[in-house]
């Protein structure tokens, strides 16, 4: 591979994020939570205090990677009512920035657009969502990289549309 | 009556006369068979009505005083129908207002919430205090000498009363006194507020939701045992698989619980289901409650395996104290039972794994929105916060692991009511027994409120038997 080939960080940060997209619309939930470190964590604050801190306030999600386990089982059953049968998503990822936060963490955010549809309704959940992407070290390959923290921040005033946070968001 | 067009051929076109509202419910006390008619979730006629005889007659939930704290601190919230807020003034009083301009209409508070001393409404810059009064008028020589400004003070909704924190409105100036209206749930706050050395504080961060569906669908679900074991199983497997357990009882408490073995013949028949069957009551007024010994753990004073070892020994202290206080009877009520509490018309308060105050506005008869706080005792420490906010979000909330389906459920039966061929829905169970939580003595406590007021009655007996409260007339067809 060329220097002027090699994919840049942006690059290799954008693939992973897309490949993550993919497993989720897919509903490829157990390889979608393998992309998560031991100590990971996902968190989804609450429409009105998008900065909520998981041991002060009140948020939608705080999973550990036990809970999200626990999440993942859950939707892969027919009995998380809401997405049974599962409701067809797309995702469109976009604005991504990367900045080397040292130590082989990467911190990154994307916007996110994530259309739902299901019972012959449709409407969208939309916001950015953080990331603290971690890389082997040594490894320049996107392959590596792993979800420590994965916080997604909606951007609606309430769950007008969807009435809950059903899927992964 | 209906309007029958009469541009349709009558014979062809023959509708029949919509159902009067004192035909809505049936309510057979001595055969145990209560239905009600489900246009009374579908009708824009009656969610007109509904306005009118409930949520302009009652009162109605407003918030809790925590959460303007200081003075200056403000909330804006929508209460049956109305743009309100409300503020602690300089004199640590909390007042409540329309959310309207003396003047010409125009919202005075823009955001849900801040702080200020001032209030000026930005269409022409009228200005308010934080305790009402009009007290700038951007060229106010311009009016006559009968202009004023006391008169145009912001206006406060008819009746306003609070008790131990928790607001409610009225906008009947004839309304009963709160802690009268109460009536039996009084005791039920009190189990949750005495809970707290220093009082309780709602947690910032609220969840907002809607539910396309009738908002009695959810006084129903709010307090009802009889579907947790079939819509929550996911629920039930996710704490089963971290290790619930006789050890979670601490010793002298409920009779324990044995664990079968969740094999296939366990779905059928899950174990929860015959366990603790706790009771349904009726309060009075159309509150109503269920209350059993909890199963999960409760931050309170209840350890569960799920808040780990470190919160053990601060819980078994909250425990003592406790008992100390109120004796180990209610102490066990506070400690290790549950209970989901409807105030009625349209507050729940469930103190289960977590305290949640869940406030609902009905926007039209398939719509409503869902607002949701997290009730905590102030002196608790960090980390027991920390492990009751993760408590509360292992069932509760819009993405926990129970109420997307029940979402589900509600907005379900909302689409199945289009069926309209099927005009009934049975809510008897346990009609003829002492009600458990798993019956629904608690909905028809509730629907029999809902059946009186509507038809302009401001009391009824809400019991499933004829027993008659001095001046609550019994039904008639009850006379035994």
């Amino acid at each position: 591979m060329t220097a002027a080939n090699k994919p840049t960080l942006r690059e290799m940060v954008e693939d992973f994020l897309f490949r993550e997209a993919e497993l989720l619309d897919d509903w490829r939930l157990d390889d979608w939570v393998s992309l998560f470190t031991e100590d990971g964590r996902y968190v989804v604050p609450t429409t009105d205090l998008p900065d909520g801190d998981p041991t002060r306030d009140l948020v939608f999600i705080d999973d550990d990677i036990t809970r999200l386990r626990a999440r993942a089982v859950r939707l892969n059953s027919r009995h998380a009512h809401r997405e049974y049968p599962w409701s067809r998503t797309r995702r469109f990822i976009s604005n991504v920035r990367v900045e080397e936060t040292g130590e082989g963490e990467l911190s990154v955010t994307s916007n996110v657009l994530v259309y739902r549809f299901r019972n012959g309704e449709g409407a969208p959940y939309v916001g950015s969502i953080h990331y603290i992407l971690r890389r082997r070290a040594g490894s320049d390959d996107g392959g590596d990289l792993r979800i420590a923290y994965r916080r997604a921040v909606l951007d609606q005033e309430a769950l007008s549309w969807h009435g809950a946070v059903s899927i992964i968001f | 009556m209906a309007n029958v067009n009469l541009e349709l051929e009558p014979t062809l076109w023959d509708t029949g006369d919509f159902m009067e509202i004192k035909d809505l419910i049936v309510d057979d006390r001595q055969r145990g068979i209560f239905r009600v008619h489900r246009s009374s979730m579908t009708s824009m006629d009656l969610f007109q009505q509904e306005r009118e005889l409930i949520f302009n007659r009652c009162w109605i939930y407003l918030g809790h005083d925590s959460e303007v704290e200081n003075p200056g601190d403000y909330r804006r919230r929508t209460i049956a129908g109305r743009p309100l807020f409300f503020a602690r003034g300089k004199d640590g009083q909390v007042r409540v207002f329309l959310n309207t301009c003396p003047h010409r209409g125009a919202l005075i508070c823009r955001r849900d919430e801040g702080n200020a001393e001032v209030l000026q409404c930005f269409y022409h810059a009228w200005s308010f205090n934080t305790d009402g009064e009009l007290i700038g008028v951007p060229g106010e020589e311009a009016y006559g000498p009968y202009f004023d400004r006391s008169e145009l003070s912001l206006k406060e909704p008819p009746r306003v009363e609070n008790y131990r924190g928790f607001i409610f409105v009225s906008f009947n100036p004839h309304v009963e006194d709160l802690v009268t209206y109460l009536a039996d749930a009084r005791d039920y706050l009190d189990l949750i507020v005495d809970q707290s050395e220093q009082g309780m504080r709602v947690v910032a961060g609220s969840n907002k939701y809607n539910m396309k569906a009738n908002w009695k669908l959810l006084v129903e679900n709010s307090l009802d045992g009889y579907h947790l074991v079939p819509t929550h199983q996911t629920y039930l497997d996710y704490i089963t698989s971290l290790g619930t357990g006789d050890n979670a009882q601490p010793a002298g408490n409920a009779a324990p619980y044995r664990h079968a073995d969740r094999g296939a013949a366990d779905r059928i028949r899950p174990p929860m289901a015959n366990r603790v069957p706790g009771a349904a009551r009726a309060l009075g007024n159309g509150h109503c409650v269920i209350e059993s010994a909890a199963r999960h753990g409760r931050p309170i004073a209840h350890w569960h395996p799920l808040f780990g070892e470190d919160a053990r020994e601060p819980i078994a202290r909250v425990r003592q104290r406790l008992v100390e206080k109120y004796g180990e009877e209610r102490a066990y009520r506070m400690a290790n039972t549950s209970r989901n509490l409807i105030i009625y018309p349209n507050l729940v308060i469930n103190d289960i794994m977590a305290i949640t105050i869940r406030y609902f506005e009905p926007l039209a008869p398939d719509n409503m929105e869902v607002t949701a706080w997290h009730l905590v005792p102030r002196e608790e420490s960090d980390a027991m916060l920390a492990t009751r906010l993760d408590s509360f979000l292992t069932f509760l909330g819009p993405g926990g692991f129970a109420t997307p389906d029940d979402v589900e459920a509600l907005e379900s039966c909302q689409i199945g009511f289009r069926a309209t061929e099927t005009e009934w829905s049975d809510i008897s169970r346990g009609m003829l027994r002492p009600a458990q939580t798993v019956d629904e003595l608690q909905m028809r406590g509730f629907w029999r409120q809902w059946h009186a007021n509507m038809q302009g009655l401001s009391k009824t007996n809400v019991q499933d038997g004829p027993v008659a409260e001095a001046g609550i007339a019994v039904a008639s067809g009850t006379d035994d």
